[in-house]
C-alpha cells in the first residue's frame, strides 16, 4: 500500500468530516445540536485516546479519567491563576498530562492484564483524592469555581458558536493525529505487542517502551478532551477524574467498537444520545440503560461499528479490518 | 487535615477502643464481601463487579424480612439465602456466557446489573434512605471497655463474621467439598475429567460468594442507612481489600479487610478527606511491589 496515498485519503476524509461539522450550524442552528457536538468532541477524544490503550495496545486502563480531569484542571488553573493565554494554557495542559502519563505509565505498564487495570484505577483515585483534599488550589469538591476567562484576542470561546467551531477543529485535528500515529510503524508495533509481546521482544522491540509511549500519547489526547470539557462548562469538577468517568469511557468504546478507529467516537455519541433520551422519557434511567448494555454485551457481543464492519465483510468477503 | 486530632486520639485509651471497634466492624463487613469476591475470582477466574449490588440486595431483603418476621436472625438467614439464589440465576443466565470473553465483556455485564439492581431497589423499596433500626434483641446498653463505648451489636457483628470465617476455613481446608473447590480452582479441566461436575461447582461457588455478600448486607442493615447505590462504595473498598490481600486468597482478604477497616476508622479522625487516597495509595504500593498481594500466590 502506498503510504502517501493512504495519508492523502485520510486527510481528505478528515477535511470532509470537518466541512460537514462546520456546516451543521448553518443547517440546524439549534443550541442543543451545538452543545451535543461540543460534548461529543470532548468525550470522543477521551474515548478514542483510551482505545489507543485498550483496542490497539491491549492494556485495559480503568483510570483513564485522571488525564481527562488532569487536562481540565491544568488548563483551568493556568487560565485562572497563571493568567496564560488560551493556546499557552492548552499546550501547558497537554505537557502536564504527558508528564503525568510518563510518571504513572512508567510504573503501570510493567504490570500485566488485570493488575495493570487495578493499578491505573488506584492512581486515578489517588489523583481524585488529591483534587478533593487540596482545596486551596483546586476548590475541593466544589470544583474550580469562578469560571475560566475564555477570550483570546478577538476569539471569544464563551460564545457557543465560536466554541463549536473551535471544538470541531481541535477534535478533528486530534483524531487525525491519532489515526496517523496508529497507522504508522509505531502503531503496528503497538498492535504486535498487544498480540504477542514475547515475539515482539524476540524481535528486539522494547515492549515496555512501546507501551509507555502509547500510554503517554493516550494521556495527552485525553487531556485535550478535558480541555474542551473545561471550556464548555467553564470550570473543572472532581467528577472528571472519578472512576465512573473512566467506566463511561470503557463503555463508550465497547458500545462503539474497539477494532474500528472511529468506533469510540460513535460509541460516545450513542451513549450520550441514550443518556439524553432515557433521562427524558423514564425515571428509571439505570434499568433502561442496563438492558441496553446487556443487549450489546450478550446480543451483539461487540461494538456497533465492529458489527457493521463485520456484516459488510460477510457480504463482500474482502479486506482486513483496522 | 488534622494530624493533631489523630495524635490526641492515639494517646487516649477510650478513643483507641472506640475507633478500633468501628474499624473492626467495617473490617468484618469488608471481609465477608471481599471473601466472596476473592473466592469467585479464585475458582471462576472472573471478577464479579456486581458484588457490591449483591450486598445492597442483602441489606434490603433483610430489611423487608425483618419487618415481616420480626426476627433479626431469621431476616439475616433469609437475606443470605435469597441473595445466594439470585446469584445462581445471575451466574447461570448471564455471567456464564462471558467466562471465556474479554474482561471488558464481564465488566459490561456486571455494570448492566449494577444499574438494573439499583433501579430495581428504587422500584421495590423507594428512593429514600431507609433504615432498619437496631433489632429489639440487641437493644441493650453498650459495653464499656477501658472507657470506650462499644455497642452490643458490634460485638455480635464481629463474632458473626469471625464464625463465618472459621466455618469457611474449615470447609475449604478440611472437607471433601473444600478439596473439590480447590481442585476446580487449580485445574478445572482435570477436575472435570475426573468426573466432577465443574458447572455445578462454579454455580455453587458463585452462589456461596453471593450469599456471603447478602449476609454482609444483612449485618450492615442495622448500623448503616440504606440507599440505592450503597453497593458502589463497598465494591471499591472490597476491591482494594482483595488486591492488597491477594486475588483468590481468603486469608488475604481477612488481613486486607482488617487493615482497611482500621485505616478507615483512624484515618477519618486525622485526615477525613484523604482516607480514600490512603487506601488507594496502599493498593498502588502493593501492586507495584508485590502484584500478587500480601498472601496471594505468585502467578505461574
Amino acid at each position: 500500500m502506498n503510504a502517501s496515498l493512504t495519508f492523502n485519503k485520510e486527510l481528505l476524509l478528515a477535511l470532509a468530516g470537518l466541512a460537514i461539522l462546520i456546516a451543521i450550524p448553518f443547517i440546524f442552528p439549534s443550541r442543543v445540536a451545538l452543545d451535543f457536538v461540543i460534548r461529543l468532541a470532548a468525550f470522543g477524544l477521551f474515548a478514542t485516546s483510551l482505545n489507543i490503550l485498550v483496542g490497539y495496545g491491549g492494556m485495559v486502563s480503568f483510570g483513564h479519567a485522571m488525564f481527562f480531569g488532569g487536562g481540565a484542571y491544568a488548563f483551568g488553573l493556568l487560565m485562572q491563576k497563571g493568567g496564560a493565554s488560551i493556546p499557552v494554557a492548552i499546550l501547558g495542559a497537554v505537557v502536564f498530562c504527558a508528564l503525568l502519563g510518563l510518571v504513572i505509565g512508567a510504573i503501570c505498564v510493567r504490570l500485566k492484564e488485570i493488575y495493570f487495570s487495578f493499578l491505573t484505577l488506584a492512581f486515578q483515585m489517588l489523583i481524585h483524592s488529591i483534587i478533593i483534599t487540596w482545596t486551596s488550589l483546586t476548590g475541593g469538591d466544589q470544583g474550580l469555581m469562578g469560571g475560566i476567562p475564555r477570550v483570546w484576542g478577538s476569539i471569544n470561546l464563551a460564545d457557543t458558536q465560536t466554541l463549536y467551531w473551535f471544538s470541531c477543529i481541535v477534535g478533528v485535528i486530534c483524531l487525525f493525529m491519532m489515526r496517523y500515529i496508529l497507522q504508522s510503524p509505531f502503531g503496528y508495533t503497538l498492535r504486535m505487542v498487544r498480540d504477542n509481546a514475547d515475539r515482539a521482544k524476540f524481535l528486539g522491540i522494547d515492549v515496555w517502551r512501546v507501551r509507555l509511549y502509547a500510554f503517554i500519547l493516550a494521556s495527552c489526547f485525553a487531556g485535550v478532551g478535558g480541555v474542551i470539557m473545561a471550556l464548555f462548562v467553564s470550570g473543572a469538577y472532581p467528577e472528571f477524574s472519578y472512576w465512573t468517568m473512566s467506566g463511561e469511557a470503557v463503555f463508550m468504546i465497547m458500545m462503539g467498537g474497539l477494532h474500528t478507529f472511529i468506533g469510540p467516537v460513535v460509541g460516545a455519541g450513542l451513549l450520550m444520545v441514550f443518556n439524553d433520551v432515557i433521562t427524558r422519557t423514564t425515571e428509571y434511567h439505570g434499568l433502561a440503560l442496563g438492558v441496553i448494555v446487556l443487549i450489546f454485551a450478550l446480543g451483539f457481543k461487540r461494538g456497533i461499528t465492529d458489527f457493521i464492519v463485520q456484516i459488510f465483510q460477510m457480504i463482500f468477503k474482502r479486506g482486513a479490518r483496522s | 487535615m488534622d494530624p493533631t486530632a489523630l495524635y490526641e486520639c492515639l494517646t487516649s485509651l477510650s478513643c483507641i477502643v472506640t475507633q478500633t471497634s468501628t474499624g473492626l466492624i467495617v473490617g468484618s463487613l469488608l471481609f465477608l464481601v471481599a471473601a466472596g469476591l476473592t473466592l469467585i475470582f479464585g475458582v471462576l477466574k472472573v471478577i464479579n463487579f456486581a458484588h457490591g449490588s449483591l450486598y445492597m440486595l442483602g441489606a434490603y431483603i433483610a430489611l423487608s424480612a425483618y419487618r415481616i418476621t420480626d426476627s433479626y436472625i431469621l431476616a439475616a438467614v433469609i437475606a443470605g439465602a435469597g441473595v445466594g439464589l439470585f446469584s445462581i440465576f445471575f451466574e447461570r443466565f448471564f455471567m456464564r456466557k462471558v467466562y471465556n470473553a474479554d474482561v471488558l465483556m464481564q465488566l459490561l455485564v456486571c455494570y448492566a446489573f449494577i444499574l438494573i439492581l439499583d433501579d430495581a431497589v428504587k422500584i421495590i423499596w423507594g428512593h429514600e434512605f431507609q433504615s432498619m433500626g437496631m433489632p429489639v434483641a440487641f437493644q441493650a446498653p453498650p459495653v464499656f471497655i477501658a472507657g470506650g463505648i462499644v455497642p452490643v451489636f458490634y460485638l455480635f457483628m464481629v463474632s458473626a463474621a469471625a464464625l463465618i470465617g472459621l466455618v469457611m476455613w474449615y470447609v475449604l481446608t478440611r472437607t471433601r467439598i473444600g478439596k473439590v473447590v480447590r481442585a476446580a480452582a487449580h485445574n478445572p479441566t482435570m477436575t472435570s475429567v475426573l468426573g466432577l461436575n465443574t458447572t455445578w461447582i462454579y454455580a455453587g461457588v458463585f452462589a456461596f460468594g453471593g450469599a456471603l455478600a447478602g449476609l454482609a448486607g444483612a449485618l450492615a442493615a442495622p448500623v448503616r442507612s440504606m440507599s440505592p447505590g450503597m453497593g458502589f462504595s463497598i465494591l471499591i473498598e472490597s476491591f482494594i481489600v482483595t488486591v492488597i490481600g491477594g486475588m483468590g486468597s481468603v486469608s488475604g482478604a481477612l488481613v486486607g479487610a482488617l487493615l482497611i477497616g482500621l485505616v478507615r476508622s483512624f484515618g477519618s479522625i486525622g485526615f477525613p478527606l484523604f482516607v480514600e487516597g490512603i487506601m488507594f495509595l496502599a493498593m498502588a504500593l502493593i501492586l507495584v511491589l508485590k502484584p500478587s498481594g500480601l498472601l496471594g500466590k505468585e502467578p505461574r
